[in-house]
């Protein structure tokens, strides 16, 4: 087509840049440092060796909101934990996603009483939803692809 | 029983009439709330109990008189033994005197009593919640605070509840 065929062969390719933008955003995706739970354990496991998520661009576990792209929330948000958690979710420079691992991030789980948030979608807005108690590390990373799938279909007018 | 808890029995029994009851070998005794801070006393500095390892309590509403137990867990390290004290008090508007001046670890404890139960302790220098958030209203730990905030939501009763819920905004 196009500029391949006037230009020759010069190593160059033609890419839509809404393609190019949502590549490089699910190849390097960093999650925020963020376990509060038991769910921690198997995003850890996620993260390490044997799961190993640096497949997907995930290597880097960011300690501080404002470099990641992503928040994982692992584990059941206490009360006491939801303002925390909103002010890390706004100090997250956009675009940013979350991903509700677990049972008790998503709905509150086994802990139906007071100290609980009921999901911690009534903290933040939740993109993708990982089920399970504690979900296993395949769980999760398939969790992560599902966003990725989501990320892709992303039209870039709507960031705009 | 214990040799050392025997004495400590025989001799409270006399000076604060304290009634005893023992469960699988752990002594309690069972005393009222103005001679807890006098029988504590003499706990520390006569039978070596010099640690509080635990001060907590226990709701038996909808009783009223007595509503509450507080349980006080004593331990002697040179004796190693470990003594119980039990104190009824009312539920309406609790007040017991604060430990502080002899344990000074029962500060937190008793802070912990105030934000679970909302019993007062007198002489307490800095009664305020430490566990809940600083703005909650009520004491949950009482056995007619509500459980749960929501509903369990099932196949029937899904929408009903999804429509009420406050889901967060970008």
């Amino acid at each position: 087509m196009g500029i391949e065929q006037k230009v020759g062969n010069m190593g160059i390719v033609t890419v839509s840049l809404e393609k190019a933008v949502n590549w490089a955003r699910t190849n390097a995706m960093w999650p925020m440092l963020f376990g509060l739970a038991c769910c921690a354990i198997e995003m850890m496991s996620a993260e390490a060796a044997h799961y190993d998520m640096s497949r997907f661009g995930m290597e880097l576990m960011r300690a501080s909101p404002r470099q990641s792209d992503l928040m994982i929330v692992a584990g059941r948000v206490s009360r006491k934990m939801a303002p925390v958690l909103r002010r890390l979710y706004d100090q997250m420079p956009d675009p940013k996603w979350v991903i509700s691992m677990g049972d008790c991030a998503s709905c509150g789980g086994v802990f139906n009483n007071y100290a609980i948030v009921q999901g911690v979608d009534e903290v933040v807005p939740v993109d993708v939803y990982v089920a399970g108690c504690p979900p296993r590390p395949e769980a999760l990373i398939h969790g992560v692809l599902t966003l990725y799938e989501k990320v892709r279909s992303e039209k870039l007018k709507d960031w705009a | 029983m214990d040799e050392h808890i025997q004495s400590v029995v025989t001799v409270f029994s006399e000076r604060f009439g304290t009634g005893v009851y023992e469960f699988r070998g752990e002594v309690s005794l069972i005393l009222t709330s103005d001679r807890i801070v006098a029988a504590c006393q003499s706990l520390r500095d006569e039978f070596d109990f010099e640690l509080l390892t635990e001060e907590t309590a226990v709701d038996y509403w909808p009783e009223q008189t007595p509503r509450f137990h507080l349980v006080y867990r004593l331990r002697s390290l040179k004796h190693n033994t470990i003594i119980g004290l039990r104190m009824p008090v009312d539920g309406n508007d609790p007040t017991i005197p604060s430990l502080i001046g002899l344990y000074a670890n029962a500060n937190w404890f008793e802070r912990e009593l105030w934000d679970m139960f909302g019993i007062h302790f007198e002489g307490h220098p800095d009664l305020r919640r430490v566990v809940m958030p600083e703005d909650w209203v009520g004491h949950p730990l009482r056995k007619d605070y509500p459980l749960g905030y929501e509903e369990v939501q099932y196949t029937f009763n899904f929408d009903e509840i999804d429509a009420r819920k406050p889901y967060a905004k970008e």
